[in-house]
């Protein structure tokens, strides 16, 4: 039995100068078959594996992981959460996944640091505004926190904005949702695995998968770098590299990968307590508990892999950062990465079945994924489970591409991508 | 950050081209035949290789035209720009996992 993580085990495990605390989850040898098993390694795999046992009792589950826990985009992201999406069929989905993430540390025993200290979007031009309001009000709708700020207020939150008359990028109000914040990125990939190991979730890392065994148009397992591992259901959850396990197992997808970036700045003392976002200059930012300024910044514009984006990318938000924030202008960055996003023409996940037998997707989540995986791996779990989509998830199938019921989220990420 | 050889102008920095994504994607012969299932295809599946892939740019800070590049999508490395209409230049189509 796992033990439990509280101020007394804290204690225990300071007398021994914390030397001796257990391993969070094991790293077993993988079996020859399993009952599900889960291709990637990140929040949404572990997640799912995770509600897997939880949820529907099924434990017999490996997870397989090429690289190291959450060494994808789970640890490349901005960490902001938020459920401030406009289509009924998103807000559903993005505001059940934040209603996990409420209570996500005490069920999970462990510190997932979401912080819901509001996330702003800017208005800067009349268009915005009135889209924004449309937002609003389609949130209210959906039973998901939204409000209107004025320019007044918007100061009154982040002093350090620029808005004087004639900036470059007036500001003319921005939407608030207070439920919405910040968590920490790796402890989400950590909690949901220790969560399933505890359970008896298998967790194989350093083992690329190379392909499936299909047999009569039924996924009969997948051929690894440590061998044969056999499965009654496999479930791809890989992001950027979707359309490549796709082609594997012999389909397409309507994905495009490209590399998403982001910046870090030096520590500085704390200045911004909540996050901001802005659709039309393409900036958002926010403050970790290490004082470093998070920024996002665009995507590039072409199909790649590499892990890292190009210059003009960042030095365009870096540009409009300088702009509403001119007190940042001396600042230096100190890192700066990219992460392989799959991005759906209608911006939004596909989350199902697939044209093979007990092999499910979960891709497309473009530049919104750390922010839905609790819902994701709930859903998808449920999908595996009873073979058939839960109702969050029905609309996000592969099929609505053929069926024309997009659910077009393309303004969704925020930022005009 | 892509120094793109525009066959017409040079080679320039990507900031002067737009993308077009997948080339040699045909445009079905008889629309009016299709069923949905092959609409979806012509519209929204594309490749989205890793590895060498074949795509198309236009210089829309330039010339204004449109050409094919193969490029491979891990390393960024140009391997050959051509025409749009003209067949692909003999190249090794690598592809990576």
């Amino acid at each position: 039995m796992m033990p439990r993580y509280s101020i007394f085990s804290l204690l225990r495990n300071a007398l021994s100068y914390h030397e001796d605390w257990p391993e969070a989850w094991r790293s077993p040898e993988p079996k020859p078959s399993y009952e599900v098993v889960i291709v990637g390694g990140g929040g949404h795999g572990l997640a799912t594996a995770y509600y897997l046992a939880k949820e529907h009792g099924i434990t017999d589950v490996a997870v397989i992981e090429r690289g190291w826990l959450g060494g994808g985009n789970t640890g490349r992201n901005t960490t902001i959460v938020r459920s401030n999406y406009l289509w009924d069929e998103s807000a559903a989905l993005y505001e059940f996944a934040l209603k996990i993430w409420e209570g996500l540390s005490q069920e999970l025993n462990y510190n997932v640091m979401f912080s819901q200290r509001g996330v702003l979007n800017l208005a800067h031009n009349q268009h915005d505004l009135r889209e924004l309001s449309r937002r609003i009000n389609a949130n209210r709708l959906n039973d998901v926190d939204s409000e209107f700020l004025t320019p007044a207020q918007v100061k009154r939150m982040v002093p350090l904005i620029d808005l004087r008359a004639g900036g470059r990028y007036p500001v003319l109000g921005a939407t608030l949702q207070r439920r919405g914040g910040t968590g920490r990125h790796d402890a989400l990939a950590w909690g949901y695995a220790r969560g399933a190991d505890a359970r008896g979730v298998d967790i194989i890392q350093e083992c690329a998968v190379d392909g499936f065994r299909i047999q009569n148009g039924r996924v009969a397992g997948v051929e690894t770098a440590k061998g044969f591992i056999g499965a009654d259901k496999v479930a791809i959850a890989v992001a950027g590299h979707s359309s490549v396990m796709a082609s594997l197992a012999g389909f397409r997808l309507p994905v495009t990968s490209v590399p998403l970036q982001a910046l870090v700045s030096e520590p500085v003392k704390p200045a911004i307590d909540t996050v901001i976002m802005s659709n039309a200059v393409h900036a958002y930012i926010s403050q970790s508990d290490r004082g470093e300024f998070v920024i996002g910044a665009g995507a590039d514009k072409y199909v790649g892999y590499g892990q890292r984006g190009s210059l003009p990318v960042s030095e365009e938000t870096l540009t409009a950062v300088c702009e509403l924030f001119p007190c940042l202008r001396r600042m230096r960055m100190m890192r700066q990465w990219g992460g392989i996003v799959d991005i759906c023409p209608d911006a939004s996940p596909i989350i199902g079945k697939t044209p093979v037998d007990g092999l499910y997707i979960n891709c497309g989540w473009g530049t919104g994924g750390f922010k839905s995986t609790p819902g994701s791996g709930w859903v998808y779990a449920h999908t595996i489970a009873k073979d058939e989509p839960h109702e969050l998830n029905a609309p996000f199938s592969l099929d609505r591409f053929r069926t024309g019921y997009l659910i077009n989220e393309q303004g969704a990420a925020a930022v005009a991508h | 950050m892509l120094l793109i050889p525009c066959p017409y102008c040079g080679p320039r920095s990507e900031e002067e081209f737009s993308y077009g994504n997948e080339a040699h994607v045909p445009r079905p012969k008889e629309p009016e035949k299709l069923n949905d299932a092959e609409w979806a295809e012509f519209v929204f599946i594309r490749s989205n290789v890793k590895g060498v892939f074949l795509e198309r740019w236009v210089h829309s800070h330039g010339c204004r035209r449109w050409f094919n590049v193969a490029r491979d999508t891990v390393s960024y490395e140009i391997l050959a720009v051509y025409e749009t209409g003209a067949k692909p230049p003999k190249l090794e189509m690598r592809r990576a996992v």
